[in-house]
């Protein structure tokens, strides 16, 4: 016989002061818990979305990123021949030469400095990146000081409208167009001509060289070729998707460490705060579960009421968390990726996987805090409860 | 009588519950001499209860005066009334209302850390007032560990161990047995009669009524004479 | 007063809810030592950073090298008493493991340790160091966290300057109070010129940054002007500050994160508390009819007020205080447990006075409510209450 759910809600709203105060503590909880993971979910899908699976990305051996790379000219003309890199249709290879630094611009909201990705591209670049679209201005002109800026720098940094000058090395530069790159990292950089920025800063040799393949399974011919190649020796060449996502690996790690390891600490809080609660329940109402045990109802179905009334504190706890967590979407974080030690965007992001994780460990919370108080109320002694005063 | 103790002057008190207005008490006049021992009888809602509550401060009437041994408590602010309750009123409830955690030692010794009495000097009044209502030995027995008819006597002890100018008792036998009801009765009786007390107390029990002086009953909010 | 003794029986009622409270404080008070800590752990190269050092990179970023040659014209600087340099080596450590960094820089072994006093190095290490070109000195830190000691070779594989790269350690530094970074590796930055000269010579000829003494430190702004001055028209320009800034500089590239965890800590006070008030309410309401009955006595509103407050108070203290007993052994464990992470993790005066006011403020804030509606319940009411 099941003691009906109505009793438990009735009972919840009887004492919604206690309710609130118990559901407002899981809340908090589920609240830091979603935004963690929404993080190192938004991290992830930022950097990861910024490659796509047909493109090649050749660094240096051993360099961890873009920054600390090294292509010289004769490898990339020499990789620009190979066969399995895609042409378009004037025949020439899609592939990009990339020039990789970081310049200071202000931050509009803080007024501190922050570090900026400039990336310098081939005029082939929007071939190779057809994701990225430009959103108002134009496309740079390849031979001149001008540059394009992503959709996210805009929105961040000082200075950054069509039409200004930024100065970037030894030359000044001029914006002339603002590109769309979505929620990829691209967005956060500003890309210009790789060899007007080789200038600038006297460097005789490329970062890195993208290039996209005319068939993503070529991958394997591609990196068999490169490793024969003795002239190529130093190089090697990466899925562009998985070198973002070890970009992204430190941080995304990073946050979840952290922030797992702080709401596994803040649980043990609204866990307590659900068994007061609970025990509270239970000593409040040992007259009623004196009577309920007297019209029949067995132990197990005392265990299930209050089990389920602990469960059901938490779960609004959880719903009304994710509710909150919900309006971190709106919110842009931005911090220094180490990876390549510029300012990155991204943001939180909330998917059905995390909505049901994040209420799954609410109700975890419930079942651990009711469960004890539960017990009790299902022990005790049929005459001692109705005596209870 | 300008000798009465107790002077309730043209008092009427309602009640609202959500909007509607309830008179309790319809313009009572009631004078205790001091000495005397007072039943007050009538149906439940007959508005008795109210009326004790107002002669002991703790709830105040909607018009009309209560003097006290000179003083008008209706003028009384909170925290005056306070004071003023702890030096005269002695308290005796029907479910006798001792703080579960504390010992009857300490129940009774209560109303007397609000007074600069020294430690060692609570513990004579203490010890003389559970002397008094016959529970010396039970004196560090928690409410727990007594009966009902102890309790009230803990309650009583701790009513009186202030010397108060009036003790007010609401149904003191209410909750009690027979046998420990007439017990009480008796201990009223002789803190009146040996002590000197003057108690007002409400009870619906006819036998109850009869160990006091005088008895007078409320009806619908009235005293009937 | 004397209501201290009801407080305590009272407290003593609901024992498991009492200790589960404090059990509740205590954890929150630890989370939160526990996450300021974090915080200040990252803040902690600026607290270190002393006020007679200035520090001189690229006007853009500090990831672009400055030539070697500005050494000598910074020299000549007046109030500048001593001119040293170092170049961010980076690189990953045999097992490259990204939880196994530490900072390893080349330096100019003649000055470095003349300019930072607060790395304790025995005089015949430190000569030991000068004389053999592809020596290098490590924090005491590293040297235990590796099991290293001198005479052995830390092989190092190179990123930003690609190979292999193998040191003899010759010194192992001891810092000078625990405020002091003790997981740096050092080594002669003229072994990484004369590779490079070899290697990449576009790279060659270059420091990532000057690090000048100065004797008077209010002259610092003199000086920096000075020095950004003097290469205003050179190819690199360059930015000096105190170290102090440069050090908030990198801080701040993280602003994000930190201030996250800032945020964070304070949810977690925010927490405790909803469950702190959640137990004075429940208790409050039990006793009702006990104030009630207390006043009839002839306690005052006051004293009621003080009764539930104190009771609040007296589980956030004791709370708080067993939590606060606690963060010093987890605390010291976190920082043996992961020595190079945060290479000073100690807590700090603030974090413990921001803990013990929380523990107070908690308490009081927790029985505001409860406290003011006990304090002011009707006698009749309170009495009407059958318990």
């Amino acid at each position: 016989m099941k003691i009906p759910l109505a009793y438990n809600l009735r009972n919840l709203w009887t004492r919604r002061l206690t309710t609130l105060l118990t559901v407002g503590g899981i809340a908090l909880v589920v609240f830091v818990f979603a935004a963690v993971l929404m993080l190192a979910h938004g991290v992830k899908a930022t950097l990861v979305s910024t490659g796509s699976d047909n493109n090649v990305i050749i660094l240096r051996k051993s360099a961890q990123s873009e920054l600390v790379s090294a292509v010289s000219r004769e490898s990339a003309s020499l990789i620009e021949t190979f066969p399995e890199i895609a042409a378009d249709n004037t025949g020439k290879p899609i592939a990009s030469a990339n020039m990789v630094t970081i310049i200071n611009l202000r931050k509009k909201k803080t007024n501190d400095m922050g570090n900026v990705t400039v990336r310098g591209v081939s005029p082939q670049i929007l071939a190779v990146h057809p994701e990225v679209t430009m959103k108002t201005g134009r496309m740079l002109q390849f031979g001149s000081n001008e540059i394009v800026i992503g959709n996210a720098i805009a929105d961040e940094f000082d200075g950054t409208a069509i039409g200004q000058k930024i100065q970037i090395g030894t030359s000044v530069w001029t914006i002339v167009g603002l590109f769309d790159a979505g929620k990829t990292g691209f967005a956060s950089e500003i890309w210009g001509d790789t060899e007007q920025l080789m200038l600038a800063f006297n460097r005789p040799v490329y970062s890195s060289l993208t290039v996209k393949l005319k068939n993503p399974n070529d991958f394997e011919a591609l990196k068999t070729k490169l490793a024969a190649e003795q002239r190529l020796q130093e190089l090697e060449p990466k899925r562009e998707k998985q070198y973002f996502e070890e970009q992204s690996e430190f941080m995304a790690t990073f946050i979840r460490a952290l922030g797992l390891v702080i709401t596994i600490i803040f649980s043990f809080g609204a866990m307590i705060g659900a068994m007061i609660t609970m025990y509270a329940a239970v000593s409040n109402r040992t007259v009623e579960i004196g009577t309920l045990r007297a019209l029949g109802f067995r132990r197990r179905s005392v265990l299930a009421a209050f089990l389920v009334e602990s469960l059901m504190l938490s779960f609004f706890g959880g719903v009304l968390g994710i509710i909150i967590a919900s309006l971190l979407q709106f919110v842009t974080f931005s911090t220094t990726n180490f990876g390549s030690f510029s300012e990155l965007a991204f943001g939180f992001s909330l998917t059905p996987d995390i909505v049901v994780g994040t209420l799954l460990f609410s109700l975890a919370m419930g079942f651990v805090g009711g469960f004890l108080p539960a017990f009790r109320a299902a022990r005790l002694n049929i005459i001692n409860a109705l005596r209870a005063s | 009588m300008a000798d009465a103790i107790v002077q309730v002057h043209s008092v009427s008190k309602s009640y609202h519950r959500d909007s509607i207005e309830i008179p309790v008490l319809q313009n009572i006049t009631l004078d205790v001499p001091e000495g005397e021992f007072l039943a007050l009888m009538g149906p439940s809602g007959s508005g008795k209860t109210t009326l004790l509550n107002l002669i002991a401060g703790i709830d105040r009437p909607n018009s009309g005066s209560i003097n006290v041994a000179g003083t008008n408590i209706v003028q009384l602010n909170e925290s005056a009334l306070a004071r003023w309750r702890s030096r005269n009123v002695g308290f005796v409830f029907q479910f006798y209302n001792l703080m579960p955690v504390l010992t009857a030692f300490e129940n009774v010794e209560l109303p007397l850390l609000l007074t600069h009495l020294s430690k060692k000097e609570r513990k004579e009044h203490v010890e003389t007032a559970l002397n008094v209502v016959g529970l010396a030995d039970r004196i560090h027995h928690y409410p727990k560990q007594l009966s009902g008819g102890q309790e009230q006597r803990v309650a009583i002890a701790r009513a009186v161990v202030t010397d108060p100018t009036i003790i007010v008792a609401d149904e003191p036998t209410g909750d009690l047995d027979k046998k420990s009801a007439d017990e009480i009765l008796l201990l009223m009786e002789r803190l009146n009669s040996e002590f000197k007390k003057t108690i007002v107390m409400v009870t619906h029990d006819p036998r109850a009524a009869e160990r006091a002086h005088t008895t007078q009953h409320l009806e619908k909010g009235e005293l009937i004479q | 007063m004397k209501l201290p003794k009801l407080i305590a029986k009272n407290l003593m009622r609901h024992k498991l809810r009492t200790a589960l409270t404090m059990l509740g404080l205590a954890v929150a008070i630890l989370a939160f030592g526990l996450l300021r800590t974090v915080v200040t752990a990252w803040y902690a190269g600026v607290d270190a950073s002393a006020s007679n050092r200035l520090i001189t990179r690229d006007a853009v970023s500090f990831i672009f090298p400055l030539p070697y040659s500005y050494r000598d014209q910074i020299a000549k600087i007046p109030d500048v008493s001593e001119v040293s340099f170092a170049t961010w080596f980076q690189g990953t450590y045999v097992d490259n493991r990204p939880d196994h960094f530490f900072p390893r820089m080349a330096v100019d072994a003649e000055t470095i340790f003349d300019l930072y006093p607060e790395f304790l190095l025995p005089l015949n290490q430190l000569e030991a160091f000068k004389k053999e070109r592809n020596s290098c000195v490590i924090g005491a830190k590293i040297a235990n966290e590796f099991n290293l000691k001198i005479g052995d070779i830390l092989t190092i594989q190179g990123d930003i300057f690609p190979g292999n790269w193998q040191f003899v350690i010759r010194g192992i530094y001891t810092p000078k109070d625990k405020t002091v970074d003790a997981t740096q590796m050092f080594f002669h930055w003229t072994y990484l010129d004369e590779k490079l000269k070899q290697d990449a010579p576009y790279r060659a000829g270059n420091v990532g940054w000057y690090v000048i003494r100065i004797d008077n430190p209010e002259k610092a702004p003199a000086v920096s002007e000075a020095v950004d001055r003097l290469f205003e028209n050179s190819s690199a320009k360059t930015k000096t500050e105190t170290e102090k800034a440069f050090q908030q500089s990198f801080v701040s590239l993280s602003s994000a994160i930190i201030t996250s965890l800032e945020i964070v800590s304070y949810v977690i006070i925010g927490i405790i508390l909803l469950v702190l008030a959640n137990t004075i309410i429940m208790s409050a309401r039990e006793r009702i009819r006990e104030y009630a009955v207390l006043k009839t006595l002839g306690f005052t509103s006051k004293h009621i007020f003080f009764l539930v407050a104190g009771e609040s108070l007296f589980i956030s203290i004791i709370g708080g205080g067993i939590g606060l007993a606690f963060t010093f052994p987890v605390v010291a464990g976190f920082g043996a447990a992961f020595p190079t992470f945060f290479p000073v993790f100690n807590i700090a005066g603030s974090t413990l006075a921001l803990a013990i006011t929380f523990s107070i403020v908690v308490g009081g804030v927790a029985s505001i409510f409860p406290a003011i509606r006990s304090a002011n319940i009707k006698i009749v009411d309170g009495l009407r209450q059958i318990g």
